[in-house]
């Protein structure tokens, strides 16, 4: 299977959609192994991109094991009120934080987002959440590594370890939040560098 | 000490028409002539430049606020006068609302005194109608009609002489010295905590309204008393369509009336006020475009005879507010030839002879000035203004000779700029600077005269 | 996005990321923490030349759960002749380093005048300004409208607008700024509005106003309506002959119990009945209207606190070292 879009000239596919697939089955089952099982599981996707890994990935941990509903263990947790950049960076809207009707307290919560780079997203995440309650342990999926952390956090679960350069740009792009001209897309590519 | 230096005007369009020049000597017009300059009484005089220039007789302002005594903050006499000769002028009436109000002989003769000392243009004091513009008994008119100020024109502007029955007296009384009261026209109860012109804008805005129809009721009254006394009548600061109308319609039954617009209410809209900058707070208000274009077309067609500029300093802190807050008024004497220039000449709506009509024949006639206002021809007085009027200017408050900085032109372009002012024959004005104040032979120095009263 | 001085010149875009933003802020009064940290360290100045205790403590509410500092500043000595200009206020302000001001004043436009002159370079809000406008209110008012739009249709609140709504407003639009902003917001929101009132409660030039215009409560509640907004009424206008007396006004203008009954003899089961607050309970609103299930009185109260947040967190959250450009600008 190829890429159903033709990216542009400088940016390189470095993930298809049988790559990403793959990927996050794998994901599925290292976070089923690391806990034992299904029990107590919440996956929190981070907008915009973490959110349809997160559903993907409870699809995969119901198909594993039937005992899981997904939606029930699925929700998003927005960070951007969390962000320690609000005063450099032009104005974002917030997005909706969703949490599974079980909450989190005692929960085992597998934050989930596409791209790990400097760790500060993931920082803002784990402030988020403890306003929110008192998970038992949080975890960190996510489908791309590149490197580069600024801060002492790392993934539990990686998709791809992607060496990049700072210059390079990662773009992921989902169908359900990239889908464009009604086309389908499923792809991780890299944007210019040196 | 007599005017002792001779002046050739070389080359001027005379009210725009063709050029000539103008001899001046001992404060009057000696010649007028296609070429002077080899004439023998020519000989010695000082040349000035003309070329490109309009000479016109020296504006009379029949509406200035020069605000001494009692609000020397905003302006006064020395001042305002020196404003007003770089804007043109060579006479200013001084409007009666000062501190104390004009309301005696020994105020409007301090008034006319401070103006003789200054020495920049004729400073005629306004008197008060009422007695400290209260409106409820007449100021003593004859005595300041009698006094060394001569006061011809009285006007509680600021405030309506809005008693029918007062104003009715106040008009028949000055028949007895051929005076004229200018009203405010401003109904009191149709305007309580008014801040703006009433209509769409102030809809919008939430100030509340300054209804046409309290400018036009009043008018529309004061012309029937005029009529009904058979006395003389001026409308100060005509603002709205409605007024032109009723102006238009009293003169054409012959009720002896003029009026006078403000170079703002000819240029300016209401729409302004949507900035909430109260350096467009004015009474009477900004009106519609509406009434722009019909005030224009009553100026140029006679039925408003004169433009008065209503300049109304104010210090600073008094406009640096919010809007409810602010004083009303603008300043307009440096800004009136080039405001009237750009709405009415540009627009092809007047000439330059025109202009002479109502910013300084018509005046002059209202004021019963009999020095001012006259033709430049051999033996008149020498009061004339320079203008070029290619020349193009933005307009900087804080450049301004008068103490006000609440011009509502700043920062426009404007055309028309006075390069001499000429009064009583010494050039207060040259090369578009101030030069010296003319000095009364007989009395200088008058600074002393004031206090006999 | 600089400043928040009015809902005439707010696009619809810029409307509706406060509405959406709004939302998102609304969960957060629900949560057992109710703050967030995106305002930490930002300082906010409630500056009122007017008393509105509601109004007041509902913006204090929202800065305080976005973690900002708040500075309340009553300024009640509001004449130049007796008390500190607006101008030298501004500047104090100033000074301190506040962020935002927002601002409450008895003289339409003060807001105008802080946001166009250089006396300070704080982000403002209009709180309320003379007769002029209120556009958090009407954000408020547009936002509890899109909450009961939506709900209707089943669709998400997030990205609507109130298109096909039809809302009465009816009282003293004359000196109302509630009003004023209602209308402007509405419009560009494109609910179909109708003013009701006595024609000496309307302003000159209300004709040219994006609504149609009534003297009619009945007739236009027979007509269909899906929000009705009471504007409180002073009773004192009457001595300025506004209106005969305030029976005859309640009777015509005001919504008492037998309109109540007509919307449900009309048919009008999903028309709610709002009120910006304060009430005058028996004048323009009956008791029975008030505490009526239509009514949407505490909603509104309510949904302030996230529309505040929402205004404070979009003009106070952005990039600080740009000059940021003005709200009608962006979007």
């Amino acid at each position: 299977m190829t890429s159903v879009t033709q990216a542009p000239v400088p940016a390189r596919v470095v993930l298809n959609q049988a790559d990403i697939d793959r990927a996050l089955t794998r994901i599925a089952h290292e976070i089923l192994e690391a806990n034992k099982g299904s029990q107590d599981l919440v996956l929190l996707g981070i907008p915009r991109r973490g959110y349809p890994l997160a559903v993907r990935l409870a699809q995969k941990i119901a198909a594993a094991d039937p005992a899981v509903d997904a939606a029930a263990i699925v929700g998003q947790l927005d960070v951007t009120m969390f962000r320690d950049d609000l005063s450099h960076q032009p104005t974002r809207p917030p997005h909706r934080t969703q949490l599974p009707l079980t909450g989190i307290d005692n929960k085992v919560v597998v934050l989930i987002d596409d791209v790990l780079y400097s760790g500060r997203t993931i920082r803002a995440a784990l402030d988020a959440l403890v306003d929110l309650g008192r998970p038992r342990i949080v975890r960190l999926a996510v489908l791309i590594d590149r490197g580069h952390r600024e801060l002492p956090i790392r993934a539990d679960h990686v998709g791809k370890n992607l060496p990049t350069s700072s210059a390079e740009k990662v773009r992921v792009r989902l169908e359900e939040t990239d889908a464009v001209d009604g086309q389908t897309v499923n792809e991780v590519v890299i944007e210019g560098g040196a | 000490m007599a005017e002792e230096t001779t002046y050739l005007i070389r080359g001027a369009a005379i009210l725009g028409g063709d050029a000539e020049d103008l001899l001046i000597r001992d404060g009057v017009i000696a010649a007028r002539g296609a070429d002077l300059s080899q004439t023998d009484t020519a000989a010695g005089a000082t040349e000035i430049d003309a070329d490109g220039l309009v000479a016109l007789p020296g504006m009379v302002d029949v509406h200035t606020h020069l605000r001494e005594p009692g609000r020397e903050d905003a302006e006064t006499v020395e001042t305002g006068t020196r404003a007003a000769a770089l804007g043109g002028f060579t006479a200013v009436h001084a409007m009666a609302n000062s501190t104390p109000v004009a309301d005696t002989a020994g105020v409007v003769e301090q008034v006319y005194s401070l103006g003789r000392a200054a020495g920049w243009v004729d400073v005629r004091p306004v008197g008060a109608v009422t007695v400290g513009l209260a409106g409820e008994q007449l100021a003593e008119l004859g005595a300041m009609h009698d006094s060394r100020a001569q006061v011809r024109m009285f006007s509680d502007d600021g405030i309506c002489v809005h008693d029918p029955v007062l104003m009715r007296r106040a008009l028949e009384y000055v028949k007895a010295f051929d005076g004229v009261v200018a009203q405010h026209a401003q109904e009191p109860r149709l305007t309580a905590g008014a801040q703006m012109n009433e209509g769409e804008v102030s809809a919008v805005l939430g100030l509340t309204g300054w209804p046409a129809v309290a400018e036009e009721s009043i008018i529309a009254r004061d012309v029937l008393l005029a009529q009904h006394v058979g006395s003389r009548l001026h409308v100060c600061h005509v603002s709205t369509a409605g007024s032109v109308e009723i102006i238009r319609w009293a003169k054409s039954r012959g009720i002896n009336v003029t009026a006078e617009v403000t170079p703002h209410h000819l240029l300016l809209t209401d729409d302004l006020v949507r900035s909430y900058d109260p350096v467009y707070k004015v009474n009477p208000p900004l009106r519609t475009n509406d009434d722009v274009q019909a005030l224009r077309a009553a100026l140029a067609d006679g039925t408003i005879d004169v433009v008065g500029t209503d300049h109304a300093p104010h210090p600073s802190e008094h406009k640096e507010c919010e809007w409810a807050q602010a004083a009303m008024g603008m300043t307009g004497l440096e800004t009136a030839l080039s405001v009237v220039q750009h709405a009415m000449i540009e627009t092809g709506l007047m000439t330059w002879a025109d202009f002479a009509r109502v910013t300084s024949t018509s005046p002059a006639g209202i004021g019963r000035l009999t020095d001012q206002g006259r033709p430049l021809e051999k033996g008149e007085p020498a009061n004339i203004v320079l203008v070029d009027p290619g020349a193009r200017w933005t307009v900087d408050p804080s450049a301004m000779a008068t103490m006000g900085r609440n011009s509502p032109f700043r920062g426009m372009e404007l055309p028309g700029k006075v390069v001499a002012t000429f009064f009583k024959g010494h050039p207060t004005v040259l090369d578009g600077k101030l030069n010296t104040p003319y000095r009364y032979p007989s009395e200088a120095p008058v600074a002393g005269a004031a206090g006999a009263y | 996005m600089k400043h928040l001085l009015s809902t005439e010149d707010l696009s619809l875009a810029n409307a509706v990321r406060i509405l959406d933003t709004a939302e998102e802020m609304s969960s957060v009064g629900e949560r057992e923490v109710k703050k967030l940290p995106a305002l930490r360290g930002r300082t906010v100045v409630n500056l009122f030349f007017e008393d509105s205790t509601r109004t007041r403590i509902s913006f204090e509410a929202a800065a305080k759960r976005l973690s900002a500092d708040v500075i309340n500043f009553a300024a009640k000595g509001s004449s130049v002749s007796k008390g500190e200009s607006l101008k030298d206020t501004a500047q104090t302000l100033s000074a301190m380093g506040a962020d935002a001001v927002v601002i409450r004043h008895w003289a339409s436009g003060a807001p105008h005048r802080l946001a166009a002159t250089d006396w300070i370079d704080a982000a403002v809000i209009n709180a309320g300004d003379g007769t002029h406008e209120h556009p958090t209110q009407a954000l408020l008012d547009a936002f509890t409208m899109r909450r009961h739009w939506t709900k209707l249709s089943g669709l998400p609140s997030t990205g609507a607008d109130l298109r096909g709504m039809r809302v009465a407003i009816a009282g003293d639009v004359l000196h109302s700024r509630v009003a004023r902003s209602n209308v402007w917001l509405l419009r560009t929101l494109g609910a179909d509005v109708t003013l009701v009132a006595p024609p000496t409660l309307l302003p000159i030039g209300v004709e040219r106003w994006p609504c149609s215009i009534s003297y009619d409560m009945d007739e236009t509640l027979e007509k269909g309506v899906d929000a009705v907004m009471m504007l409180r009424v002073q009773g004192e206008r009457m001595n300025a002959s506004f209106f005969p007396s305030t029976r005859e006004y309640s009777r015509r203008w005001g919504f008492d119990d037998n309109r109540l009954r007509a919307l449900d003899s009309l048919g009008l089961k999903d028309t709610i009945i709002m009120h910006p607050g304060p009430m005058n309970r028996g004048l323009e609103i009956s008791a029975a209207a008030a505490d009526s299930p239509r009514s949407t009185v505490l909603a509104q109260v309510k949904n302030g606190v996230s529309i505040r947040m929402a205004a404070l967190y979009l003009l106070l959250s952005g990039d600080t070292r740009e000059p940021a450009a003005t709200l009608k600008e962006s979007s």
